[in-house]
C-alpha cells in the first residue's frame, strides 16, 4: 500500500517525529524501486509535483494546518523533509542515467580505427617555405625585405654591379634577353634578371646607409628544364652597408644564419671566389647536414656533399667599391662606408633539405608531390 | 679546365701530396674541383675565376703554390741555339691600341713531324689532341705558361711582312676550322702584304697553317686588347683557348719568352735553325700603375689586425714589388707584376692578402645595427591571403613564367614581352596571364589519374608598356574533382561554381570595402554562364568560374575545371578589414520563411536589392534556403524559399511588428513579379 500523507491532529514533537520517520521510510522504499528513466519521472512527480505531490501535501496538511505556536518547529521540519526529498530524487536520477548510458553508449560505439573525414589543408610549396624560413632568420637580425623587377635593364643586372660591357664574367650568367632591344643604348636594354643582385643598386638608390636588406625573388637563366636545371629559380640576396662593416662581420653573420637554418652543430668555412660586384669574394660552405660532415651515410658515400663533408651554400663578399661608385651620391662613399653582400639559390637549398632528386618537381604542380609538404 | 699536378711540380718543390695540394690551392681561391687518375697521370679539374687568367696554366698555379708553401719558383728559360743572319721580316702595327706588342721569330729548315713522346703525353693528359711538332709547341707553351702563340707557314705569307690592321669591307678569311668568314672593319686581323692570314688572337688562317710541307715558320706572340678579342670571339661564336686568355688579359711581358719557348720546342724536335734574333715590336707600352696600400684600409675591410710585416710577406711571395713608404697617407707602394692585370686597386690587393692569409683565420663577428626593420607594404595582405588559401585546402604551386604565343593570344589582350633567345618556341613569351600555367598544372595531375586537385599560385604577369615592362602581381586558383575528399561515410559531390565562389567570398572578406558585387562579365576563357567577376567599389578585383568548354577540350581536360584570378594591384588598393567588436544580441531573433516563384530573369541580386530597399532596421539577414526548378514549377521559372531573420538590440520583437515587416517583404517581392506560394 502506497504511502499517503496523513492529516495531523497531534502536532507534538513526538508525533511529528513519528510522522517524519514514516515519510522517510516511504521515500527510501520508493526510491529503491526506481530503475529506469520513466520510473524516475513518476517518482519525481509523485514526490515533487506542484499539484498533489507529496511535498505539496506536506506543506498543506502539516504546515498550513498547524496551530500558530507550532508553526516555527514544523516549518523547520518541513524544510528538512524538502531537502531530503530533493536530494533523493537527484541521486536516483544519477543512478538511473548511469545505468541507462552504459547500455546506450555501448550501442553507440564506433570503430575508431576507421579513417576520419579529413578536410584537406593546403601545403606550402617547399621552395617558398624554405625562402620564408631564410628570410625570417635575417629579419630577426634586423634585415628588411626589398624587392625589384624580374625584367631588368642591363644597367642594373650588369653594369652597376661592375660587369662592364663586353666583360667575360657576363658569359657566366646565361642571360635570357628581351627581343627587339637593339635600338636602345646597351644599359637600357631589357633582360630577365639573372640574379637578385640588381635590387642592391635599386635599394641603395632609394635609401641611405646604414642599410640591411634581404631580397627574395625569381631569377631566370637560359638553361633548359631537366632534373638538375631550370630556366627559372629563386634566390635570396642580402646586403648590409654601414660605416664599419668587415669581412669578419660577413663571416659572423652568415655563420649565425647557417646555424639558425641547419642547426647549431653545423660548421662554416669560407673560400675565395670571384664575383664582379664583391671583393674580396667568397664561397660559403657548411659542414654537410646530411652526413654530419663525415662524407658517408650508412656506410654509403654521401651524395649531397660528394663525400667531401662540405656543401657549397652561397656566394658572398665585401661590396666592391666600384658598386658603391654608382650610388655614391646617395651617401655611399666607399672611403667612408663598407658593406657585404651574399646570394643563395633557394631551390637548391630546398633540394638538399628535403632530398628532392628532380628540380622539375617544384614547377609541375603535382599534388602527390606538394601534399608531402603539409 | 684541366691541369697536371706533375707538370706543376716541375716548377716548384711542393711539400704536400696531390690531395693536400688540391685542398690548399682551393682554400687560396685556385679551386680544384676534383682529382682524376693518380701518380703521374693525375689530373686536376680546375675552376678558375674569369679574373685569374694568370692561373689558367701550370706555371701560374706553380706560382700560387710557391706563395702558399713559401718555396722557391723556378724560372722558365728557353735555351736557343745561335741564330744565323738577320730575321729580315717586317712587322707593321696599324692599330697600336688594339695590338700594343707583337713579337715574332723566324725558323728555317724545320721538319714537320709528330711531337716527341713527352710533349704528346702531356697534351694528351689534358685532352689536347697532338697534331704536329710545330702546332703542339704552341699548344704546349699555352698550357705551360698561359701565353697563346701562333705558328705560320712562312713561305705562304706574301710580301715578307706582317701587318696588324682592321679588316677591309669585302675581305674574307678561311679560318683553321675550315670556315670561310666574311670580314668587316670591326675585325682585327693579322695580314700579310696582300690579305688577312689570321683573326687576331682568336684563330689562325687555314691557308697559312703548318702542314707536312712546311719548311719555314714564323712564330707570333702578341698582346691583344681584351675587349677587341672578346667582341670578335662573340661575333663569330669562336671561343678558343687563345681567345679565352686574351679576352681576360695575357701577360704583356711574356711575349718574348713564349716566342722563344715555342722556338726551342720546335727546334728540339724538328731540327732546323733560328734565323736572326727576336723581332719585338712594342707599339705602346702597357704600364701598370703602382698602387698605394694603407694598412688601416686593410683593417677597415678585413676587420683583423694583420700586421704590416704579414702584409708585406704575402704580397711579396705573390710577385708583387712592395716598397714601404715613409710619411704620407700610404704605408706601401705596390708594383704589380705584368701577369696580374686584374689587380688595379687597393681593394684588389686587400683581396690578395685575405685569400693567402686564409679566410677561415679571420674571427667571426656580428655587426651592431641601429636601423629598424621596414615592413613591405603588401606583407600583411600577402600573408593573409596565403594562409587563407592554405586553410581552404589549396596547395601552393609555382609554375614557369613563360608561355607560348598561342596562349598569350588566347588568355590576354596585353602587349607581350617576347624573349630574344627563348628556351623553346612554347616558352617564348613572358606570361601575360597566370591561367595557362594553372591549366597546365591541373592537366598534369589529371593526366596522371589524380582527379582531386586544388592549387594556387602567387606570382606576377608581365606586359610591355611604352618601351619598358610592367609586372603585376596576381594569384591564380585552380580546382577540379570533388568538393569534399572521398570518404567511406559520406558521398562525394563534384566541385561547383558555388564552392569556388564561397572560397572567393572568404578571401575577399578580409578586405575593407564599401560595396562588393558579382556579375557575369568574365573574359572569354571562362564558361559564359558559370563564371563571375568580383567587383569591389566599382573595380574588378577577381574573376573565377568554370573554364570554357572549348578551352577545356583543346587542352584535353577530361573533367570540369575551375579557375580563379585575383588582381592584386587592384585588390591591394583596399586595406585589410579592421575588426570592430559588435555587442552580442540580448533579445531573441525571429525567423520568417517566404516561398516564391520567380521568372528566371529575376536574379537573386534583384531580390536582395528589393528587400534591402525597404530599409528594415531589424532585418538581420535575408538568405535563400532552397531553390527548386522543374516538377510543378513552370519552365522559365524557379521556386525559391527565402528566410528573413529579424532581431533588435533593444527589445523583444512583437508579433504584430514582425507581421507588418513580413507583409512589406511580400509586397516588394510581388512587385518584382514574384508570386507567393501557399
Ligand atoms: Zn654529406
Amino acid at each position: 500500500m502506497a504511502y499517503t500523507v496523513p492529516k495531523l491532529k497531534d502536532f507534538s514533537p513526538t508525533a511529528l517525529d513519528k510522522a517524519s520517520e514514516k515519510l522517510a521510510a516511504a521515500l527510501a522504499k520508493e526510491a529503491a524501486e526506481v530503475q529506469t528513466e520513466s520510473d524516475w519521472k513518476s517518482f519525481r512527480d509523485r514526490w515533487m509535483a506542484r499539484k498533489n505531490g507529496v511535498l505539496t501535501l506536506v506543506n498543506d496538511l502539516w504546515l498550513k494546518a498547524a496551530p500558530k505556536e507550532n508553526k516555527r518547529d514544523i516549518g523547520q521540519r518541513v524544510n528538512q523533509i524538502k531537502q531530503q526529498v530533493e536530494q533523493t530524487v537527484d541521486n536516483r536520477l544519477a543512478h538511473v542515467q548511469g545505468a541507462a548510458s552504459a547500455s546506450r553508449l555501448s550501442a553507440e560505439r564506433l570503430d575508431v580505427t576507421l579513417p576520419g573525414n579529413r578536410r584537406p589543408l593546403g601545403a606550402e610549396h617547399p621552395v617558398i617555405k624554405t625562402m620564408n624560413e631564410i628570410v625570417s632568420v635575417f629579419r630577426n637580425l634586423g634585415y628588411s625585405i626589398a624587392e625589384g623587377p624580374v625584367i631588368e635593364t642591363d644597367y642594373y643586372n650588369f653594369e652597376a654591379l661592375n660587369f662592364p660591357p663586353n666583360h667575360p664574367a657576363r658569359d657566366t650568367q646565361d642571360t635570357l634577353f628581351v627581343a627587339t632591344q637593339e635600338s636602345k643604348p646597351l644599359r637600357d636594354r631589357l633582360l630577365l634578371r639573372t640574379h637578385t643582385s640588381p635590387v642592391q643598386i635599386r635599394t641603395m638608390e632609394k635609401m641611405k646607409p646604414p642599410l640591411r636588406i634581404v631580397v627574395p625573388g625569381k631569377v631566370h637563366r637560359n638553361d633548359p628544364l631537366d632534373a638538375s636545371h631550370s630556366p627559372m629559380f629563386h634566390q635570396i640576396e642580402g646586403l648590409a652597408v654601414d660605416t664599419n662593416i668587415t669581412l669578419g662581420d660577413l663571416k659572423g653573420t652568415l655563420d649565425h644564419a647557417m646555424k639558425a637554418l641547419f642547426g647549431s652543430s653545423v660548421k662554416t668555412s669560407f673560400r675565395p671566389s670571384f664575383f664582379p660586384f664583391t671583393e674580396p669574394s667568397a664561397e660559403l660552405l657548411v659542414s654537410c647536414f646530411i652526413c654530419g660532415g663525415s662524407g658517408k651515410r650508412d656506410l654509403e658515400p654521401c651524395r649531397p656533399c660528394k663525400q667531401t663533408g662540405w656543401i657549397e651554400i652561397l656566394g658572398c663578399g665585401m661590396v666592391d667599391p666600384n658598386v658603391f661608385e654608382f650610388v655614391k651620391g646617395n651617401g655611399y662613399d666607399p672611403r667612408k662606408i663598407s658593406g657585404f653582400a651574399f646570394g643563395m639559390g633557394v631551390d637548391r637549398l630546398a633540394i638538399l633539405k628535403y632530398g628532392v632528386d628532380d628540380i622539375q618537381l617544384f614547377f609541375q604542380g603535382d599534388v602527390r608531390f606538394l601534399e608531402q609538404f603539409v | 679546365m684541366q691541369l697536371s699536378p706533375q707538370w706543376i711540380r716541375e716548377f716548384v718543390a711542393i711539400p704536400a701530396d696531390d690531395k693536400r695540394l688540391a685542398e690548399d690551392l682551393t682554400a687560396a681561391g685556385i679551386a680544384v674541383e676534383s682529382i682524376n687518375g693518380s701518380g703521374e697521370n693525375a689530373v686536376f679539374e680546375m675552376e678558375i675565376g674569369t679574373n685569374r687568367p694568370d692561373a689558367m696554366n701550370h706555371y701560374g698555379v706553380a706560382r700560387e703554390a710557391s706563395a702558399i708553401y713559401d718555396v722557391a719558383l723556378k724560372p722558365i728559360d728557353a735555351k736557343l741555339p745561335d741564330a744565323r743572319g738577320n730575321a729580315d721580316f717586317a712587322i707593321e702595327i696599324a692599330e697600336p691600341d688594339l695590338c700594343p706588342r707583337f713579337t715574332a721569330r723566324v725558323l728555317r729548315s724545320i721538319r714537320i713531324k709528330p711531337s716527341p713522346e713527352r710533349v704528346a703525353r702531356r697534351l694528351g693528359l689534358l685532352d689536347q689532341r697532338p697534331i704536329n711538332n710545330a702546332v703542339d709547341a704552341t699548344n704546349y707553351t699555352l698550357w705551360e705558361m698561359g701565353k697563346p702563340t701562333h705558328a705560320f707557314d712562312l713561305d705562304l705569307l706574301e710580301g715578307g711582312k706582317i701587318v696588324v690592321r682592321r679588316a677591309q669591307e669585302g675581305e674574307t678569311l678561311k679560318t683553321l676550322d675550315g670556315i670561310e668568314r666574311n670580314l668587316t672593319p670591326e675585325d682585327l686581323v693579322v695580314a700579310d702584304a696582300r690579305r688577312p692570314v689570321a683573326l687576331a688572337g682568336i684563330m689562325g688562317g687555314f691557308d697559312t697553317m703548318i702542314t707536312e710541307k712546311t719548311r719555314n715558320i714564323l712564330i707570333e706572340s702578341a698582346w691583344w686588347d681584351p675587349a677587341t678579342i672578346r667582341k670578335g670571339s662573340r661575333r663569330y661564336g669562336l671561343h678558343t683557348d687563345a681567345s679565352h686568355r686574351f679576352e681576360r688579359g695575357a701577360d704583356f711581358e711574356s711575349t718574348v719568352l713564349s716566342c722563344d719557348r715555342v722556338a726551342e720546342l720546335i727546334l728540339e724536335s724538328g731540327g732546323g735553325e733560328l734565323q736572326g734574333g727576336v723581332i719585338d715590336v712594342v707599339a705602346k707600352r702597357l704600364d701598370l700603375a703602382p698602387i698605394a696600400l694603407r694598412v688601416s684600409e686593410v683593417h677597415r675591410i678585413l676587420g683583423a689586425s694583420l700586421d704590416a710585416r704579414e702584409i708585406y710577406r704575402i704580397l711579396s711571395k705573390l710577385g708583387f714589388d712592395v716598397m714601404p713608404e715613409r710619411g704620407g697617407d700610404a704605408d706601401f707602394t705596390v708594383r704589380i707584376p705584368s701577369w696580374r692585370l686584374d689587380v688595379e686597386r687597393e681593394i684588389d690587393l686587400i683581396e690578395e692578402i685575405a685569400r693567402l692569409y686564409g679566410y677561415d683565420k679571420f674571427a667571426n663577428t656580428l655587426p651592431a645595427f641601429a636601423g629598424a626593420v621596414i615592413e613591405r607594404p603588401d606583407a600583411q595582405r600577402d600573408a593573409k591571403l596565403r594562409s587563407s588559401l592554405l586553410g581552404l585546402g589549396y596547395n601552393e604551386a609555382v609554375s614557369l613564367t613563360f608561355i607560348s604565343h598561342e596562349d598569350a593570344e588566347q588568355f590576354s589582350d596585353s602587349p607581350v614581352i617576347e624573349l630574344a633567345n627563348p628556351i623553346s618556341e612554347e616558352a617564348s613569351i613572358m606570361r601575360t596571364s597566370m591561367v595557362p600555367g594553372m591549366l597546365n598544372m591541373l592537366a598534369y595531375n589529371l593526366n596522371r589519374g589524380i582527379d582531386n586537385v586544388r592549387l594556387f599560385e602567387a606570382g606576377q604577369v608581365f606586359q610591355a608598356v611604352d618601351r619598358g615592362a610592367s609586372e603585376l602581381r596576381q594569384i591564380s586558383l585552380g580546382a577540379t574533382g570533388s568538393a569534399t575528399p572521398p570518404s567511406w561515410n559520406q558521398p562525394s559531390r563534384p566541385i561547383s561554381f558555388f564552392d569556388l565562389k564561397g572560397d572567393v567570398e572568404n578571401l575577399l572578406r578580409a578586405f575593407e570595402c564599401n560595396a562588393l558585387c558579382y556579375d557575369a562579365h568574365t573574359s572569354e576563357c571562362y564558361h559564359p554562364g558559370r563564371s563571375a567577376r568580383a567587383v569591389m567599389d566599382g573595380v574588378c578585383v577577381a574573376q573565377f568560374g568554370q573554364i570554357h568548354p572549348d578551352v577545356a577540350a583543346k587542352r584535353k581536360l577530361r573533367q570540369d575545371v575551375f579557375i580563379g584570378e585575383f588582381y592584386l594591384d587592384r585588390l591591394y588598393q583596399h586595406g585589410l578589414r579592421s575588426v570592430r567588436y559588435e555587442a552580442l544580441p540580448r533579445y531573441p531573433a525571429v525567423e520568417r520563411d517566404f516561398s516564391f516563384i520567380f521568372s528566371d530573369s529575376v536574379i537573386f541580386e534583384k531580390i536582395q536589392q528589393a528587400v534591402g530597399a525597404l530599409g528594415l532596421r531589424e532585418l538581420r539577414s535575408f538568405v535563400p534556403v532552397e531553390i527548386f526548378r522543374g516538377g510543378n514549377v513552370p519552365a522559365g521559372k524557379y521556386s525559391i524559399l527565402l528566410r528573413a531573420t529579424f532581431q533588435s538590440g533593444e527589445r523583444t520583437l512583437r508579433e504584430d511588428e514582425v507581421a507588418d515587416w513580413s507583409a512589406k517583404i511580400v509586397k516588394a517581392l510581388n512587385t518584382l513579379g514574384g508570386s507567393q506560394r501557399a
